[in-house]
């Protein structure tokens, strides 16, 4: 269940061999791409019929580059510049129920401002993908990461993927499609702030043929259509309301089965396969950094680092958020004595939002001596280094109770520790 | 002629939007998708799973009717499939919640019919004051009458220069088909305001409806107009000028006003009613508002 680095280094699927030009349409172009222009490079490979979109930083560079592609004629889909996120997630929930695919994309202040529309995307049970950068919400005004503006989010319904990179950006937003298409849940797949959105990085990029084998026209057995009248979103009494959160809840479930085939078999096709969690060097580990985003990155670093040093440290990268992948997780962290989840949020009054609910899918799997600590860092974007890294790593060793509060790193700094 | 809005539907005894939404219903093909924000409106659509309307009904959320209009229109485009996408709202959901989204759909031109079935107030909530309830009218949030005059909706609409924007009303049952047919027969964001007296917020009889708005329509305070391109206007019903308070005390919110609120009430009907003149004059006279000077549009 869990993608392990090995796989993330193409072991199950034959390397393209880039001499041979018997097989020109199934090597990937490597491109050089941004965070941004990936999910964009991603969107032009899906092809959505409708895309309503409206700007923010950091999200711009991924509208300005489909309304180029647009205008090049390479994007066939309906592009619609609307005039507000409230008005694009409107726009994409009516279209995807006429019967298209649909995408948007968007960040902070417009996903807070998207809010009520969310809830009805998923209880209108419309497949829409949309791309997430993180950033700080107002006041006061910012424009770093932080991941409380899509984690604020978690009870609308929607399937949420945190991305570690621009590759896992582009191959993600594809995945993104074929599992909400699957189970008619929309799809969120959220990257952060400038160190993703606007960080070149050398991304593999699919063949369309590649794509068109992965991803099938999207086509609903239910939409509105003259030729058989039917109406959506009437009011329902509170036993037809009940039965429609079931249902949403039963589709999470399939959704947690669908987001890891859909790995599986998009590591079949590109040698790049993905799970809801990706452990790296977790065998033997004493202690756990669990993370979610672009964190993860910088955590394999300081993972290595730590292990050179003689510390068994690992990384559990968390990339599925909802579903929540409660019971892999507890799998995952089954042997670790010391877990130090590492939030870029913050849920005021209560702490970081990872850590709860990580600590909720672990109490009813109890281990004797496991603590689970919560580390609230990099908040409004403030860099979290390697040796911050190493620093909390140390930090959950050393504590040998368990821990209830959040520890804010600023903590760390003042113990000295 | 074929009634798409079903018999048993929940509206109250001698609704005048009820009638509306029949009237226009009628004058629309089979090809039809409707929207319908909250309002009373979507209480007549029926609750889950029945349905009042014989085409497809997407209820959306308040502010968000010409946001999903929009998206319902490019889709069918995306599908290569002829539908007409016609929003049934209130004017709480037009002149208010839903303005932004509008303006912005009307800014883009994007191709569907929108009408505004204006009982100036939010009815279906227990009649509280909406933007375009006019000035002086007691509503359950405007006790003492409310303190500011009525948003001039065709004008906002107008001055987007879309192709199409017009006033009717159920009690002139000819006028509002043709305009319908009208609205059909043109591409892009087409508008209609709709007067709908209210038997229960207005403080009227169930049988009182179109008297009362015939009324309305005479004493100019309901003109019958419509635009196009937002430059040439048309009077379609030329009103017999009696006086306002004709109009105004067969209905219970305006019970309390003295003979000076009367007086501000025609004053304010005088002044719109002129400022419609003026335009309809201007319109006639000026060459740059022929049809053929206005921007092409882009879809």
């Amino acid at each position: 269940m869990i993608a392990g680095p090995d796989e993330r280094l193409r072991e199950e699927a034959e390397p393209p061999n880039r001499e041979d030009p018997r097989t020109l349409t199934m090597i990937e172009p490597r491109m050089l791409l941004t965070g941004n222009h990936a999910v964009a490079q991603a969107v032009l490979l899906a092809r959505p019929q409708v895309i309503p979109v409206y700007p923010i930083t950091p999200q711009t560079p991924i509208l300005e580059r489909l309304l180029e592609l647009g205008d090049r004629g390479e994007l066939a889909g309906e592009l619609i510049t609307v005039e507000s996120e409230h008005s694009a997630m409107a726009a994409c929930i009516a279209a995807s129920l006429a019967g298209v695919r649909v995408f948007t994309a968007t960040a902070s202040q417009g996903i807070a401002l998207m809010h009520e529309m969310l809830h009805y995307a998923a209880g209108a049970r419309a497949p829409v993908v949309m791309a997430n950068v993180n950033r700080t919400l107002a006041s006061p005004w910012g424009f770093w990461p932080d991941q409380t503006d899509s984690l604020a989010q978690r009870d609308t319904g929607w399937i949420q993927f945190y991305c570690e990179s621009a590759q896992e950006a582009l191959d993600t937003v594809l995945q993104a499609f074929r599992v909400a298409e699957s189970v008619l849940l929309p799809a969120m797949v959220v990257t952060e702030a400038m160190y993703i959105s606007h960080t070149l990085e050398p991304v593999d990029v699919p063949g369309p043929e590649v794509v068109a084998r992965f991803l099938p026209p999207y086509e609903p057995a239910l939409r509105l259509d003259p030729a058989r009248p039917r109406s959506l979103g009437g009011t329902a009494t509170p036993a037809q309301w009940r039965a429609n959160r079931l249902a949403m809840q039963a589709a999470m479930g399939l959704a947690l089965e669908a987001v890891t085939e859909a790995g599986r078999r998009y590591g079949e096709l590109t040698g790049r396969g993905y799970g809801p969690l990706e452990g790296y060097r977790m065998e033997g580990a004493r202690v756990a950094l669990v993370t979610a985003g672009g964190l993860a990155g910088t955590a394999r670093e300081a993972v290595d680092r730590l292990r050179d040093e003689g510390v068994a440290a690992g990384l559990l990268k968390v990339r599925l958020f909802r579903p929540f992948p409660a019971a892999l997780l507890a799998d995952a962290l089954a042997p670790v004595p010391a877990v130090a989840v590492i939030d870029r949020n913050c849920s005021v009054g209560s702490g970081g939002i990872f850590a709860q609910e990580i600590r909720a899918a672990l109490q009813p799997h109890p281990r004797p001596g496991r603590r689970v600590f919560s580390y609230v860092a990099g908040l409004g974007g403030v860099n979290v280094s390697v040796e911050r890294l190493r620093q909390i790593a140390r930090d959950a060793l050393g504590r040998p109770a368990p821990w209830p509060e959040p520890i804010l790193e600023e903590a760390l700094v003042e113990d000295g520790r | 002629m074929t009634d798409r809005f079903l018999s048993g539907h929940a509206s109250c005894p001698g609704c005048a939007v009820a009638l509306g939404v029949r009237l226009v219903l009628r004058a629309l093909g089979e090809d039809t998708v409707l929207v319908v924000p909250p309002s009373c409106i979507a209480v007549m659509m029926g609750p889950l799973p029945l349905s009042s309307v014989t085409l497809p009904v997407l209820q959306t959320a308040f502010e968000t009717t010409a946001a999903a209009a929009s998206g319902l229109s490019r889709a069918y485009r995306a599908r290569g499939e002829a539908v007409t996408v016609v929003c049934l709202a209130g004017d709480g959901g037009t002149h208010d919640i839903g303005l932004q989204a509008l303006s912005g759909a009307a800014e883009r031109n994007e191709d569907f019919i929108y009408v505004c079935f204006d009982n100036e107030g939010y009815q279906n909530t227990g009649n509280q004051k909406s933007s375009a309830t006019p000035w002086g009218a007691r509503t359950a949030s405007t006790p003492r009458g409310k303190a500011t005059r009525k948003k001039d909706i065709i004008e906002i609409l107008a001055a987007h220069g879309i192709p199409y924007a017009a006033t009717a009303s159920p009690a002139h049952p000819d006028d509002l088909a043709r305009k319908v047919a009208r609205a059909r027969a043109l591409t892009g964001t087409r508008f209609l305001h709709v007067t709908c007296p209210c038997v229960p917020g207005w403080g009227i009889g169930d049988e009182a409806s179109l008297r009362l708005l015939r009324l309305g329509v005479e004493a100019k305070a309901v003109p019958l107009y419509e635009v196009e391109d937002g430059l040439r206007y048309r009077i379609s019903h030329w009103p017999e000028g009696i006086p306002v308070v004709e109009y105004l005390r067969p209905q219970a919110r305006f019970a309390h006003l003295d003979d000076a609120g009367i007086a501000a009430i025609q004053a304010e009907v005088d002044r719109r009613w002129d400022a419609l003149l003026w335009r309809a004059a201007r319109a006639a006279e000026d060459p740059s508002t022929a049809p053929s000077a206005g921007l092409s549009r882009a879809h």
